[in-house]
Parts: structure tokens; sequence; C-alpha cells
């Protein structure tokens, strides 16, 4: 077998492992609590018959590992449980007709953000490796600088402020329902999308500025200047094949902002994503949600950080070409 | 000439305009979180106006949805925070500090470990874990505390350990197991005093970052427990005035970002700069 | 004069960004075809100097004055684009370290010929034949196929033919060789050398030959400039510079090489290691069956090239690396094999000094620490005792106790490396370990650190345990020697017997690339070197 499949093999088998590790720690957390984890949901005023039903409800009286297993093997057919709210009532809804329309909602928003931001990023980050030092690259700095320390509600409230309230341009709420056309969704998604954008552009722009920059200072690229060629020629054919790999790893390392962006980011706008359901769920406590928002999120972010490191692995002529 | 300073700082900065100003700006921030039941013209939790009164003498920024002064709670907010922040700081470069050195000195088995289970906790966005977590828990200053704590004690661990790891690959560290020393003083006095220098630095980012963090949290409602100011619900609790044009809410937001900018400022230059995927040169 | 020089230099000065002189009033011309060897010490400025013959200087560094002429243009005075052609066509550049110096992302032969097919000197079908001519010429085996590999596919050696061949491409007119040889093995750096004389001579190029090593530029170049402190201190022709060196800048590069002593035979046994067979984690066993004898007061040198498991050896004796079997006796003593086992008394008079002191010494320690701590441990001393043994180990090693509160990156590399030393006689060691302790220092320093090691000897009847790589050395030092390859122990013996009547091929040949100044050693040894490769 070729080393590079071999890698892409246990790479993938890791990625796994580490959801199975993730999914593990998210179902289990719960057994923290001290005390019974019906009473806890219920509260001190709970009868007796309500809290032996809930326990029976939530399979509390089997073992441990066989409710992980259900539960794992029940999530991966798309079932979630229970939802808690409503549950009194007796209608409480499936948690996964109430996570997966959100989730699409979500997965367009951070599609849209990650398409803007991006390559904006990723242009300003070489513009200003290329011009270290000069004024157009500490300027580049000091603006990522400043939307790295400002909070996510903080440039999402600017926006509304400046471009919503005071200019008109855009909605300042990104309420969509299903029968608004995409020209619709667009005009809606426009803040939320900026806002977004905004958060993950500054650290990934900082990012790729240091990595290059460090990659301009590789003696090879001194070879190359005293091989008479030129600036572009040198960036473009020699500092960029090097980089895929760095840079690629960047946008998998930010992902995790992307992420924490889409969560306030849907607060403030009231955006129907998965991440203000998450949000709520905390707030009520409501436990299967929270886990299944926790088990999606954490399956999207080592996916994409998988496929992130695999492209970085075929990219590299290291592993490609072995001795 | 023997200098006493950072002799372990990658490179000296120059002290500049603007890094006198970051340093100006922090200390007035700590000074006003120390003398801030002093400084405050209204109680935390003090009624003292009908809600959402403006600007005015009396009440410099106006109130709150529920009467109280803002800029009396802005002072206790940011007096809380700050606190809360430090704390969290100082709790995860402790733990994830040591067990950091511990896995690049010690034993190999215990790095494994150690790095396996961080690998794990790792494999989930702070901010996810976090919110699952006081799920859990539910919310309050302990809680945030201890779950900001042990999240962040990750990335401590993770740096301490790469540096550390530069540094047990020297001879010194060699030349010390072949004198017969201990594990504790490979790791405290032959390691340490030679990352302290990135790890202030990272302890600053990771201040700032922490900060951020708490005005997330309780911007998402799931802060300190009411009465109590914090920076992050202001701003969602107060955020109706800015459809009206009103930009009240957003100044203790700004009073958030000015602070992490400030930090962020002085410190970069000297952070060992995060550059993944950087180990195939 | 008569025609007019290829390169001429005019009173080139450089410094760093915060002021400080790199390069101070550097006057030098080379005349079209012609060889000079420009030969320093580290930190006198040769690299600096070298690119600046190509019209770079490097971030972090300004000119603050001077000129560079280049075949009638003015390298700092002409933009940038029509410099770049100058150094696609006329000139060219072959780097300390091949391995960095390739860019890992392409093929060796496209990037070997860029440069040409990218200015449209040449086409690209003939700007391949001739890179592959090239690479045959330099004796690379099968250049086509070389050609297609990458950089980290390449050894060491076969690269930096390749870099000389990528600098060949367009027949320039001037080569700076920037210490081509440092980073190989005497036997590869021997036939690497001859293969770059060889072509230079057939080409006509003019060279500027970077080295630290008087010897092997004696090889190359018909003219020498030594290079001190940013300033030119001597230039003559390569046979006066060699006959009659007038500056002591120049006398010292040789510093090493004059410093003898006498061999002395017997002596009570010290440590006996029988068998010895080691290795690394789970990786196949790196010595072989090694048998030695160190006896007291005496020093044992190793030598062997790189990968010739000298250094292992070392760290199976200090017990850093446990033998997978065999015995070690000292004083007739069992000695366990790993550190742990090793009480600390053992630890104590089995002492190591590591080749950096740099990274040797702990940076954030003072000089006082790093010899407090041993004598505490060793000796538990304290107090005003501690205090006086500390200063009387200073004295012993020739330090100024006035530098005990320094801290350790604030000395200079001589008396770090003395320190070091220092630090290793703290306990009264009975074998001290030096690994190739000597090698990262300069020649004159080399030779204050060789005499102190054996005024201490006297003094005090430690042995050493001396690892190098540098003929030299041995003969400055050692009482015996033992000579390894592969792993194994392929001679040992009498110092002088060995260095003057070696038996086995591996010595001979050692002996034989040992860089020397004489006319015609090259191309014996490169010679040798070939014979034993086959």
């Amino acid at each position: 077998m070729h080393p590079v499949l071999k890698i892409i093999v246990q790479r993938l088998a890791l990625g796994g492992f580490s959801l199975l590790a993730v999914s593990a720690v998210i179902f289990f957390s719960v057994s923290l609590l001290p005390g019974d984890y019906a009473r806890n949901i219920l509260g001190q005023s709970a009868t007796p018959e309500a809290v032996a039903n809930l326990r029976h409800d939530l399979a509390l009286d089997r073992p441990a590992p066989e409710r992980y297993g259900r539960w794992l093997l029940a999530a991966a057919r798309g079932d979630f449980g229970t939802s808690f709210s409503g549950r009194d009532g007796g209608h409480g809804r499936a948690v996964s007709a109430l996570v997966l329309p959100r989730f699409f909602n979500t997965l367009v928003l951070a599609a849209l953000a990650a398409l803007v931001a991006i390559p904006a990023a990723l242009l300003l980050g070489i513009a200003a490796a290329i011009a270290r030092g000069r004024a157009a690259d500490r300027l580049i700095n000091a603006v990522a600088l400043t939307f790295v320390a400002m909070p996510e509600f903080l440039i999402a409230y600017v926006l509304i402020y400046w471009l919503a309230v005071r200019a008109g341009l855009f909605p300042p709420l990104a309420s969509i329902h299903e029968d608004m056309s995409w020209g619709q969704r667009l005009h809606r998604l426009a803040l939320p999308v900026l806002t977004l954008s905004f958060v993950v552009l500054a650290h990934i722009l900082r990012m790729t500025r240091a990595s290059l920059s460090e990659l301009l200072g590789r003696p090879w690229m001194e070879t190359a200047l005293l091989k008479g060629l030129p600036r572009r020629r040198r960036i473009v054919h020699h500092a960029l094949p090097n980089a895929w790999g760095p840079i690629i790893n960047i946008v998998a390392f930010n992902i995790a902002w992307l992420i924490t962006g889409v969560v306030v980011t849907e607060v403030v706008f009231v955006y129907p994503g998965i991440g203000q359901l998450m949000v709520d769920a905390v707030r009520s406590r409501d436990i299967p949600v929270v886990q299944a928002c926790a088990l999606i999120f954490a399956a999207v972010y080592i996916g994409l950080n998988l496929a992130a490191d695999i492209i970085a692995i075929v990219t590299n002529p290291r592993l490609l070409h072995p001795k | 000439m023997t200098s006493r300073g950072l002799h372990f700082s990658p490179r000296r900065e120059r002290v500049t305009a603007g890094r006198i100003l970051a340093a100006a700006i922090v200390w007035l921030y700590v000074l006003t979180a120390l003398l801030g039941p002093w400084i405050a013209p209204y109680g935390e939790a003090q009624i003292s106006a009908e809600p959402f009164a403006p600007w005015s003498a009396a009440h410099w920024l106006g109130t709150d949805q529920l009467g109280r002064d803002f800029l009396s709670r802005l002072v206790f907010g940011m007096r809380n925070s700050l606190f809360l922040a430090l704390a969290i700081t100082i709790a995860s470069f402790a733990l994830g500090g040591s067990l950091g050195l511990l896995a690049a000195a010690g034993p190999r088995l215990a790095d494994q470990i150690l790095s396996r289970l961080v690998d794990v906790f790792m494999a989930l966005p702070a901010l996810i874990f976090a919110l699952m977590l006081l799920a859990i828990f539910g919310t309050g200053a302990a809680q945030l505390i201890v779950v900001i704590a042990a999240l962040d004690a990750t990335r401590v661990f993770r740096l301490t350990r790469a540096l550390a790891m530069r540094e047990a690959a020297l001879e010194y560290v060699e030349a010390a197991r072949l004198r017969g020393e201990s594990l504790v003083w490979i790791m405290g006095r032959e390691i340490l005093p030679n990352i302290t220098g990135p790890l202030l630095a990272e302890a600053g980012m990771r201040f700032a970052f922490v900060f951020l963090t708490i005005a997330t949290l309780s911007f998402l409602g799931l802060g300190l427990q009411p009465p109590a100011a914090d920076l992050g619900s202001m701003v969602r609790e107060t955020a109706t005035l800015i459809t009206y044009g009103d930009f009240t809410p957003l100044i203790p937001a700004l009073v958030i970002a000015i602070l992490a900018g400030a930090v962020n400022f002085l410190i970069d230059g000297y952070q060992a700069q995060p550059v993944p995927g950087g180990d195939d040169g | 004069m008569g025609e007019a020089p290829l390169l001429d230099i005019r009173g080139l000065s450089i410094t760093t960004a915060a002021g400080a002189p790199v390069l101070r009033d550097v006057h030098l011309h080379l005349r079209r075809g012609e060889v000079l060897g420009l030969v320093g010490e580290s930190g006198s400025g040769k690299t600096t100097l070298g690119l600046a013959a190509l019209g770079h200087v490097r971030a972090g560094l300004a000119r603050a004055a001077g000129r560079v002429w280049f075949d009638g243009e003015e390298l700092f005075g002409i933009p940038p684009a029509q410099l770049a052609g100058v150094r696609a066509a006329r000139m060219a550049y072959v780097a300390q370290s091949a391995q960095t110096a390739f860019n890992p992302a392409h093929r060796l032969t496209n990037q070997i010929i860029e440069a040409a097919v990218f200015h449209g000197l040449m086409d690209e079908k003939t700007a391949r034949a001739r890179a592959l001519a090239d690479q045959a010429r330099l004796g690379l085996p099968e250049p086509e196929k070389l050609g297609r590999r990458y950089p980290h596919q390449v050894s060491g050696g076969q690269l930096q033919r390749v870099m000389t061949a990528m600098a060949m491409q367009t027949r320039p007119g001037l080569i700076v060789f920037d210490e081509p040889t440092t980073a190989l093995d005497v036997t590869t750096q021997a036939r690497v050398l001859l293969a770059m004389k060889r072509l230079l001579a057939q080409s006509g190029a003019a060279a500027l030959f970077i080295t630290h090593d008087l010897a092997v530029v004696a090889q190359m170049a018909q003219r020498i400039c030594i290079l001190h402190k940013g300033r030119i201190v001597e230039e003559n022709a390569t046979e006066a510079i060699l006959a009659h060196p007038a500056h002591p800048v120049t006398r010292n590069l040789w510093a090493v090489r004059q410093a003898q002593r006498t061999a002395r035979a017997g002596g009570k046994t010290l440590l006996e290691a029988r068998n010895l067979t080691a290795g690394y984690g789970r990786g196949k066993d790196i010595l072989h069956d090694v048998c030695l004898r160190i006896a007291s007061g005496r020093t044992v040198a190793v030598v062997g090239e790189s990968g010739s498991g000298k250094t292992t050896l070392g760290r199976v004796i200090c017990g850093l690396l446990e033998p997978r079997s065999g015995t070690m006796r000292l004083d007739g003593a069992p000695l366990p094999g790993l550190l742990r086992q090793r009480g600390k008394s053992l630890r104590r008079r089995i002492r190591f000094v590591h080749q950096s002191a740099e990274t040797a010494l702990n940076p954030a320690h003072r000089a006082r620490d790093i010899l407090a701590r041993p004598l505490r441990l060793f000796e538990a001393l304290r107090g005003a005792a501690l205090a006086a043994r500390i200063e009387g180990l200073m004295r012993m090693v020739e330090l100024d106790p006035a530098l005990l509160p320094r801290r350790t990156g604030q000395l200079s590399g001589g008396q770090r490396q003395r320190l070091a030393l220092a630090r290793a006689l703290a306990g009264g060691p009975d074998l001290v370990i030096c690994d190739e302790v000597t090698s990262s220092l300069d020649k004159v320093i080399q030779r204050e650190i060789l005499g102190l090691l054996a005024r201490l000897q006297e003094e005090t009847g430690v042995s050493y345990l001396f690892i190098t790589h540098d003929m030299d050395t041995v003969r400055a030092i050692a009482d015996e020697v033992i000579v390894m390859a592969g792993g194994r122990i392929v001679e040992q013996g009498l110092r002088d017997a060995v260095l003057d009547t070696p038996q086995s091929e591996h010595t001979k040949r050692l002996l034989a690339c040992a860089p020397r100044p004489q006319p015609g050693w090259l191309e014996t040894a490169a010679s040798t070197a070939r014979e034993q490769e086959r």
C-alpha cells in the first residue's frame, strides 16, 4: 500500500476514534452531576412517581454502558430521543425534528460566511506577509488585531446599528421561514454572514501572515532570489506550493471560531439555526437537545479537520514521494 | 551589565507610544476594578430610577431595563469579569502548565495518556463544550470558573508541552539527568525558567480570551446569576435600544473589546506564534 | 593591472540594523577564471561578503557604504529586474546546506533549469540536456532518475553536487561557494571538492570559495583572503600564505595542527567494556560487539565518520543508553548499564561533556548555579566551603571568578566550554566523556581547550574518552585511538601506531581524506575515497 494511503487510513481511523471518544464524553458528562439525574431535572418538588417515570423513560434503570450503546446507535440513525420541553403534557417532540431543519439553516449561514471570509483572509494575509514590516502590513495587522479583540456580538450590533438602523439597508433580524425565496433569504442573511465573516477573517488572516512570513524566510527562498527569479515568480512558484499545507491547516484550525461565531451570531439575529437552539436548550437544561447539538457540532468539526488533514497530506511532497 | 529582564523573550520589542497607551489602558482597568465600589455612583443592584432612563447628570449613561444605573453596573460588571477571568487564567495555567511540563519531561506513558486525553477534549470547540457542561451543572460563578479553566487548561497544556519538549531535547536537560536530578527539579528548575517568557505572553493572550469567553457566555444568558452585574448580559438585556438608534448597549461591549485589544496589542510579537502544521519543514 | 577585474568590491561596509559592523571597508577583486579563497572563523562576516558579491544583503543587515562592480555593472545601483537578469545569466551561488537550499516542492532537474528557461536563456530541451550532462560530469549516478527526485529523497553529498550543477547551468562568470562541503563527511568532502574543482577548470568560471578550513581552500584557490571580524587582514597567493602566513589570525588557523603532545602508554585499567551491543528503541543495532579499555589518567580518542557509532558508544558508557548485551566494569566492579541503577558515587565518577556548551548549560542559570549544583549533589558542600570550591574550579579552568554572577548566555563560546568542563570536574570524576567538545569552536579556542584538557589531566589524573572526527585533534590529545565504522571498532591501539602505520582500510581512508594543504592531496584523497566505495 502506498505510504500516503496508509497515513490517510490511519487518519480516518483516528477521526472515527475521536468522534467515538467525544460522544462518550458528551454522554457520560451527565453522570458527573452529583445526585440523581431525574431528580435534578425535575427539581426537588417533583413527586416520587414523576421521578420514577422519568427514570424509566430515560432507561436510567439500565446500566450506563448499555444506555450509551443504545443512544449512540439511535443517534447514528438520526434519532436523538425526545426533548424535555413539553414532556410534562405528554407531547415532547423528537429531538431530530427540532435539530435537523435548523442544522441545514446553520450550514447555509456558515458556508456563506466561509465563502466570503476565507478567500478574503488568505488574500489579505498573503499580501501582509509579502509587505511584511511595511505600512500596509502594519495597517492590516492592526485592523485584524482589533477584530480579534472584539466580542462577536459587538461586531454584530455595530453592523446592525450602522447598516440596519442607520442606513436601513438590511433587516436587523434574520428570521426566515420555509416559503421564502432564496433572494429574500440572502437579503436577510447579509448581516449574519458579514458578522461571521469578520470573526473568522481576522483569525485566519493573522495566522496566514505568520505562517507565510516564516516560509518566506526559508533558505530556499534565498536560493530562488539568487537564481535571479523576480518577486512574483518566487511567491507564486516557490512560496505558494509549500504554503498549501499550512494554509489548509489554518483554515481547519479556525473552524472552531466559525462554530463559536455561529452560536453568537444566531442568537443576536434570532436566526433559526442549531446554535440558537443549543443556547435555548442549555438555558432550559433540555439535556437531550444539548447532547444532540454537541454531537452534531463535534461531527462537523472533526470531519472538517479530518478533510483538511488529508488535503495537507496529499499536498506534502515529502509524504507523496517517500525515500 | 547583568540584565535581570525576560532574557528569554524571542526578540525585544521597541517601547512605542502604542505600547505605553495599551499598558496605561490595562492599568486603568485594574484600578477601576480594585476601586469599583468606591467609584460607582450607585450600588450594584440598586434600583435608582425608572427603566431605560436616558443619559442625565444623575445617571451619566442612563439606566437599564430595571432602572439600575448603567454606569455603576458597568463598573461592577467590569470588576466581576476581570476577577473571574483572572481566577480562571491562574487556575488553567496551574493545571495545564504543570501537566504540560510533566508530559514533556516525565515518562513517555504519562505523555501519551495526557496527550490523548487532551486530544479528545479538543475535538470539540471550547464554547460548545462549555455550553454542554453549563447545561449539566447550571450557571454561576463557580461553574464558570471550573468549566472554563478546565477547557482552557487543555490549550495551556498543548503550548507548555510543545515549549517544554523543545527544551527537554536540549543537552542541559540531559546533563541534569546524568547528574541524577529528580523529575521535579528538571521540570521546575531546568525547563520552567526557560519557557517563562512565552508562557507569560500566552497567559496574557489567554486572559484576554477568557475575558471574551465570559462575555460571550454571559451574553448568551449563561454567565453570573442576577443581580450580579456582568458586561455580556448588560448588552443582551438592553439590546432593544439599538433598534431605536441608541448605542448605549454597545458601551459594555466596547469596554470588553478595549481591554482585550490592549492586552493583545501589548503581547503581539512576544507570543509563540500559533502556526498549526508548521512541523513539516 | 591590465584587464578590468570581473568582480570589484570597493570600500564595502555592512552593519546590522542596530548599527553593529559586520563588514568593515572591504576591498576585494577577482579576475575572470580565478578562484579566490575567502577564509575566516565563524562570525568573521564571510557569508555576508559572499552574498554581497551577488548584490544581496540579508534582511536585518544594511549596506552602510561601498560598491560592488560585476562585469561593468554596479550591483547595488541597478534596478531589481536588471539585477535578476544578471544573477540568472552570469552569477550563481552554492549554499552550505543544499538540504535546506532546495525547494522541497519541486523536482531537482526542474529547479536546476528554472532560471535559465524562465529568463529565456535557452529552451527547455537544451537546458535539460545540459543539466543531465553536468550532473554526470559531477559524478552523480543515473542523472535522469536523480533529477526526477525531490530534495528530501537525495543524500546531502549528492544534493551538494546537484546544487553545483544548478550553479553551472548558465555557464556563469562567477560562482560563490559558501562552505559547500562543511556539512559533509571527510570522504564525501574529498570527492565533492574534486568534482567542483574539475568542473570549474573546464568551464573557466571565476569563483569565490568561502570556508573556515585553510587546507580545503588551498586545494581550490589560486589566491586567499583572510577575513577577521569583518576586515580582510591578509591577502596573498595560496603558496605564499601557506609558506609565510604574516598575520597572527592566519597563523592561528593552523592552531590545532601545531598542538601536539607525546602519547603515553600503559596505566592501570579504569574502565573495561566487553562485547557491547546497543541500539535505540526497537531499531536495529547501532553498536556491534564493542570491546575497549580505558587506562587511568590517559586519553582514548574515538574517531569515525557520522553514523559510525562513536557518539552511541559515549552514550552507552555514561549510562544514557542501556546496552542490549555486554558488560562494563569500572575499577574492576560491575558498572550497571542503566543510569537509574548507578548510585550517586558512580554518577559522580563518570561525567559527560557535550559538544555544544551553548545548549549544554542552562541559559537561565548563572555560572555560580552551574558549578554549585554538582558540588551540593555529589559532595554535599554548603556555605563558605562551597563558595571556596566554586572559585577554585573557576581558577582551575582559567576563568575569572568575577564571571560567576553572569548567566551562561552572557559568556563567550570558549568561556562556556570551560564552564562546562569545570562542571564535569566538580565532583572529582575518574572518567570524563568528551563528545566533540571542540568541534564547534574557533581554531584558536580549540587549541586552548585542548591544552586545558591536557593540563587538567596531569593535575587530577582524570581519564578522557574523547569522541571526535578530526585527526588533528586526535594528534593533539590522544594516548590511544579507537577507529570506528558501521558500529564496529575497526582498529585500536596506541596513537602513533594507528596514525603512522594504519592497518585497516577505514583508517587509511580517514587519514587520506583529512584535508591537507599539500598540492595533489585532493586528487589522492578523492581516488582513495572512490576506491573504498567500490
